[in-house]
Parts: structure tokens; C-alpha cells; sequence
């Protein structure tokens, strides 16, 4: 089970508000804790503005949390100062992959100097010859040719290019990595190809993901474990079978009921379920209550019960 | 064509290799050789580029070879018509007008045969050829220090504003809306007050209030740029704000530098010329286009020559820069191409 493993990510009480105080103010995370443990892969997945890319970038700290705790390894990094000797060493070990592969790549420089760029900050280089061997060995990671180091990214398809986003962010081999939404931009024959390459490098470098995502049949491939965000909050978080065959939030319920499926007699008898947000602002206090063993779900303590009831129903079922 | 049977075997998959999938067939070229080579296609910009060139050339060797001292003052040879040697060529013949009848001028005055002013020479006998040579000397030093002033301050204070943002962009964009909400002219003259007319305090009024639009532009393009996902890799990599700016913001900026100094310069040296043109720029008896334009209007309807040539000079320095600049722009910037 998932709970003898290690941490490697604990997030506490984590809230980001952009703007505080003013009439901008966005609530964008309101107290979100989970925890990753070494070696898994966390699906995060919700509708658009639901907060995820927010908690993405709060993790490896493009923004400075309002307040709560985010314990890498054990160290807190959410109130690390930019520029410090201990946020530079965390640069190194977490690392991002990011949404859109046209605008992750600067266009003005060569591939080679965008891979080699954390290798140029962390000194991880002895010398030019290491530093273009090094390169060229995660070109050949991402499964692309080594003499595409000298190319400027607009040589590249939106596959290839993600790939050298990825190379960028192994090169400095971090033991963390957050995806953004890796796979969005592309188009379903390369979605399979970077998934794939993504769960190749994670055995082969014991790599731990953070995997953001709208698209819900990639999330359950790729993850062991899957986070519902909605609202700026995790709505319901287990393993990646319990979330998709079990699901107890609503508004799970009502995420799952929206994948189309691609069988025409079945998809026409496929019914949405609607999710009332309203029942949300009732007032009552909410917080992730264990169901079953490993499964959460955010919920007040009157609902607690319709939720336990809803899971023996399930395991009923399957008897 | 009738005996060609297609059958199953006609059809297999086509093999590639796995190498060839990935391989790009494309010349390896960088943004500037693309647009260096857009850029060829613009005849005018060219046509431009060289005119350009040859006036700073023209204007560098002048140090070195002039045809004669441009402050040295000929009183019995003043208002000599053009002349190159003794080739008859139209316009350069020393011929003027007087009382309705064509003269010699130069026998007039008795004009030695070897002594004769390629542009002609101004109401005191001065050579008008060396002038231009050092009006457009003067020209291009202002177009030179309007750059420098364009790239450091403006391009600094521009990126500055854009990356930090909040309070400090807020400070510093108040602080450029109060400093372009003064004239040019104003600043220029309230130089005076403090330093004596010349070129410092036009250099010193351009420093003041030249770079305004650089600095805005540059801003407007750094907030476009802050939140690219390349600059928030090179964050998540830790890179210092410093070598952000120096590796992702000024190469992405580049093509918006390069074409707003462009259009500086022709409004930079035609402030200065302005302002010596209405007396208050460059003092005689140094010479500028602007003083040489004024200078020359005061005879126009006898003389032409002595305000024709400078007007040319200046024209053609102006809209060769325009142009280059257009060219430039369409060459960075294939999009705006109309």
C-alpha cells in the first residue's frame, strides 16, 4: 500500500491568493493538503480554472504561497527566498514540464543551449565536450537525434518539441517533476508517444510525477494515484481505480459522467450528471475525510455518512 | 496501361527509418540569417542600408580629407556659384545670374583658374562642401548618441519596469508620463539657461526625453514576454533575473530595438537640425545642416545652391533611415508586412 511508502512532496494547508485585499482578489488554492509519495505518479485533474496549474507552479514555487507548508524531502520550501543558496539547490531537484510545446521553447536559442541551460546555472558541466555529450545523451532519451542540437526550435514539430522540453527538464536530474498539462497541445497520435516516454524515463530514473491534466482517460493510464480539484479545492483523492470505478463526490461523479465514449450505441445512452456547486456554499465546515482505506473525499461531517453508504453500495455490487 | 494488374502484393508499407522520421530536411538557420535575408529582398531598405553607409563613411573620412577648412572665411570670394574644375558640366560651370544676365562669377571676381568650390561657397566665402561634410558629421554624432541613449537607458528602464511590475513599474511609468508630458523644444531651451548652446546641451535634451518610447515599447514587450512558458522554465531552472533578461528577454526584444532605434535617429537629427535652424543648436561658426539651411534660405531667391544642397543632404539622410527602418520592421516582424 501506498501509505508504507516515503513522502517525497507534502503539501499543508496550502492557499494562494493573487491580489489580496484588492477587488482582484482571486482565491485561486483555498487549503489544499495531499501528499506524493517517492516513485508515484499524482494525477490532478479538474475542470479549467479549477486551480490546478496554480497549485503546479505553488509546488515549485513560481509563486510564494500565501500560507501553508510545502515539505520537499522533508524541508519546508514554501517560504524558501528567490536567489538563496537552499532555493537554488531545490531548483535542481524539482523540475516542470510545461503546456504548450510553441511557447516552452525560447526561439532564439538552439536547442542545445535550451537542454543545456540548468546545466549552465548548476555547473553540472565539466567542460564544453561534457556539457555537448550530456545533451546529446538526453536528446537520445527523448528519442530524438543528436545532431538536431544545433536547430532552433521552429524546426521542430509540437511532439519533438515537447520532447525537448522534457530533455530540458532531466537535465538536471531532478528526482521531481511536475506536468502541466504536457500532452494538451497535441494531437492524439503524440499524446500516446510523450505519455509513454514520460512512464519509460520514470522507471528508468525513478522519477515521481505530478501529472496535471483535463483529460481524464490519459490521467487514469498515467497515474497511480488521482487528486479532483474543483474550485480551488481537492474534492476527492485516491487511487487511480478507486477514483474512476468508485467515484463518491458529485462532482466526480459528474466529471467522469462527461468523457465521451467512442462507441455510438453507447454514447448515445450516456447520461450527464449535473454537479450543483451551490451545495458547496451551505456554510458547513469540510474537510478530507477518509471513507475507505486510501480514499478521501471533502466532505462535512453530516455528508460522511451518505458517503460510506454510497461505498459499501459499491462494494456490494461487485459481490 | 491494360496488363498492369494491381494485386495485394503491389501494396506493403513504405519503410522508414526510425532516424529518417526525426531527420528535418531545412537549411540550419538562425532568426537573424532569415531576416537578413528578407531584409535583401526590400530593394528600397538596400538602396537605404547603402546610402547610410556611404554618408557615414564620407562623414568619418572627412576628418582626415576635406577639401578645404570649413570655417575659413574667403570675404572677396564669397557667394561663388558651384564649379568642379574647369569640366562643363550643367550646374557646376560657376555661372550665376546677375542683373538678368548670365556671368562667369568666378572671372568676375577674379577667381584663379585652379581655385574652385565643388558646392560653391556661402555670403562669406566659406566652402559649402566642407560644411555639409560637417553638418552631417554632426547629423550622425546626434544619431549615434540618440541610440546610445535609446539601448542603454531606454531598453534598461524599459525591461526594468516590464520584470519587476507592480509598485516599481507603477513608480517608474508615472515617472515617464511626466517626463514625456514636457516638449522636446522646452527642455531644449531650458538647457540653455544652464549650458551654453551647442552640442552638449542638445545631447543632454535628447538623454533627457529621446528614449521615452524606447522605454515604453520595451515595457509593453517584456510583460508579453514574463509569462511565456520559456521564461518560467528558465525560473523553475533558477536562473537569475540578470541572465533572463540577457538570454530570453533581449534576443526575443531585439527585433522591437532595432526598429525603434531606427526611427529615432531621423527624429533626433531632425531636432537638432530644428534647433539649429531656428538659432538656438549648434553656434557659429560651426556648421550643421540646420545652420546651414537657415543661413541659405536668407538668399534662396538669388542663390538656391547655398540651401538646395544641404536640403538634399538632409532629405535623403532622413528618408534613407525611414526607410531602412520600414525595411527592418517587415524583415523582424513578417507579420506587419501590409
Amino acid at each position: 500500500m501506498a501509505d508504507e511508502k516515503e513522502k517525497l512532496v507534502q503539501v499543508r494547508h496550502l492557499v494562494q491568493t493573487f491580489n489580496p485585499g484588492k477587488k482582484t482578489e482571486v482565491r485561486a488554492i483555498q487549503d489544499i493538503s495531499f501528499d506524493i509519495y517517492r516513485g508515484e505518479t499524482l494525477g490532478l485533474v479538474g475542470e479549467s480554472g479549477s486551480g490546478k496549474t496554480t497549485t503546479g507552479r505553488a509546488i515549485i514555487r513560481l509563486y510564494k504561497p500565501t500560507s501553508g507548508e510545502i515539505l520537499f524531502d522533508g524541508s519546508d520550501i514554501a517560504g524558501l527566498h528567490n536567489g538563496s543558496k537552499e532555493m537554488k539547490e531545490f531548483r535542481r531537484e524539482m523540475q516542470m514540464i510545461f503546456q504548450d510545446p510553441y511557447a516552452s521553447l525560447n526561439p532564439r536559442m538552439k536547442v542545445k543551449d535550451i537542454i543545456a541551460e540548468g546545466i549552465d546555472i548548476h555547473h553540472l558541466a565539466k567542460d564544453d565536450d561534457d556539457r555537448d555529450a550530456q545533451v546529446a545523451n538526453l536528446l537520445q532519451l527523448v528519442g530524438l537525434n543528436p545532431d538536431h542540437a544545433t536547430r532552433y526550435p521552429h524546426e521542430f514539430s509540437g511532439g519533438q518539441r515537447q520532447r525537448i522540453g522534457i530533455a530540458r527538464a532531466l537535465a538536471v536530474q531532478p528526482q521531481f517533476i511536475i506536468a502541466d498539462e504536457p500532452i494538451s497541445a497535441l494531437d492524439v497520435s503524440i499524446q500516446a508517444q510523450v505519455v509513454n516516454l514520460l512512464k519509460n524515463i520514470q522507471d528508468q530514473r525513478n522519477l515521481t510525477y505530478l501529472f496535471i491534466a483535463h483529460d481524464l482517460s490519459m490521467v487514469k493510464y498515467i497515474s497511480d494515484r488521482i487528486a479532483v480539484m474543483h474550485y480551488g479545492r481537492i474534492v476527492e483523492l485516491s487511487t487511480a481505480d478507486e477514483v474512476y470505478n468508485h467515484p463518491l463526490h458529485p462532482y466526480t461523479q459528474s466529471l467522469l459522467s462527461a468523457i465521451p465514449i467512442p462507441d455510438p450505441e453507447v454514447q448515445k445512452r450516456r447520461e450527464r450528471i449535473y454537479y450543483d456547486a451551490s451545495a458547496e456554499n451551505d456554510g458547513a465546515e469540510r474537510n478530507m475525510v477518509e471513507i475507505t482505506p486510501g480514499h478521501f473525499v471533502f466532505a462535512s461531517d453530516d455528508e460522511v455518512q451518505g458517503y460510506k453508504d454510497q461505498a459499501a453500495k459499491y462494494a456490494a455490487d461487485e459481490q | 496501361m491494360a496488363d498492369y494488374k494491381i494485386t495485394a502484393d503491389s501494396f506493403k508499407p513504405a519503410h522508414i527509418a526510425k532516424e529518417q522520421q526525426e531527420k528535418l530536411g531545412t537549411d540550419n538557420m538562425t532568426f537573424m540569417q532569415d531576416a537578413m535575408r528578407r531584409l535583401r529582398h526590400n530593394k528600397m531598405a538596400m538602396i537605404s542600408l547603402w546610402i547610410i553607409i556611404a554618408f557615414i563613411v564620407i562623414s568619418l573620412l572627412s576628418f582626415f580629407f576635406s577639401p578645404s577648412n570649413p570655417n575659413t572665411q574667403h570675404l572677396k570670394w564669397n557667394n561663388l556659384p558651384p564649379k568642379i574644375a574647369n569640366w562643363s558640366i550643367p550646374g557646376f560651370r560657376g555661372y550665376g545670374v546677375s542683373a538678368g544676365a548670365k556671368v562667369n562669377v568666378y572671372a568676375q571676381n577674379n577667381v584663379p583658374n585652379n581655385v574652385w568650390f565643388v558646392l560653391g561657397t556661402d555670403s562669406l566665402g566659406r566652402d559649402i562642401f566642407s560644411r555639409i561634410l560637417v553638418g552631417t558629421r554632426v547629423s550622425l554624432f546626434i544619431a549615434f548618441m540618440a541610440t546610445l541613449f535609446d539601448l542603454t537607458i531606454g531598453v534598461v528602464y524599459g525591461l526594468v519596469s516590464g520584470w519587476k511590475g507592480g509598485m516599481v513599474d507603477t513608480v517608474l511609468q508615472r515617472i515617464i508620463e511626466i517626463i514625456s508630458s514636457i516638449p522636446n523644444l522646452v527642455v531644449a531651451i531650458l538647457m540653455l539657461l544652464v549650458f551654453k548652446p551647442g552640442l552638449t546641451s542638445i545631447i543632454i535634451a535628447i538623454g533627457f526625453t529621446g528614449w521615452v518610447t524606447m522605454a515604453r515599447l520595451v515595457r509593453a514587450q517584456t510583460l508579453q514576454i514574463k509569462d511565456q512558458e520559456y521564461v518560467l522554465a528558465a525560473r523553475t531552472l533558477g536562473e537569475s533575473s540578470v541572465k533572463i533578461a540577457m538570454k530570453h528577454l533581449i534576443p526575443n526584444l531585439s527585433s522591437t530595438i532595432i526598429i525603434q532605434t531606427m526611427f529615432t535617429i531621423p527624429t533626433a537629427i531632425f531636432f537638432e537640425a530644428f534647433l539649429s535652424y531656428i538659432g538656438i543648436g549648434i553656434p557659429s561658426p560651426t556648421a550643421s545642416l540646420g545652420t546651414l539651411l537657415s543661413d541659405g534660405q536668407k538668399n534662396f531667391r538669388f542663390l538656391p545652391y547655398q540651401m538646395v544642397y544641404p536640403a538634399i543632404v538632409i532629405s535623403v539622410l532622413m528618408i534613407s533611415f525611414n526607410l531602412l527602418a520600414d525595411g527592418l520592421r517587415d524583415a523582424f516582424d513578417p507579420r506587419t508586412t501590409r
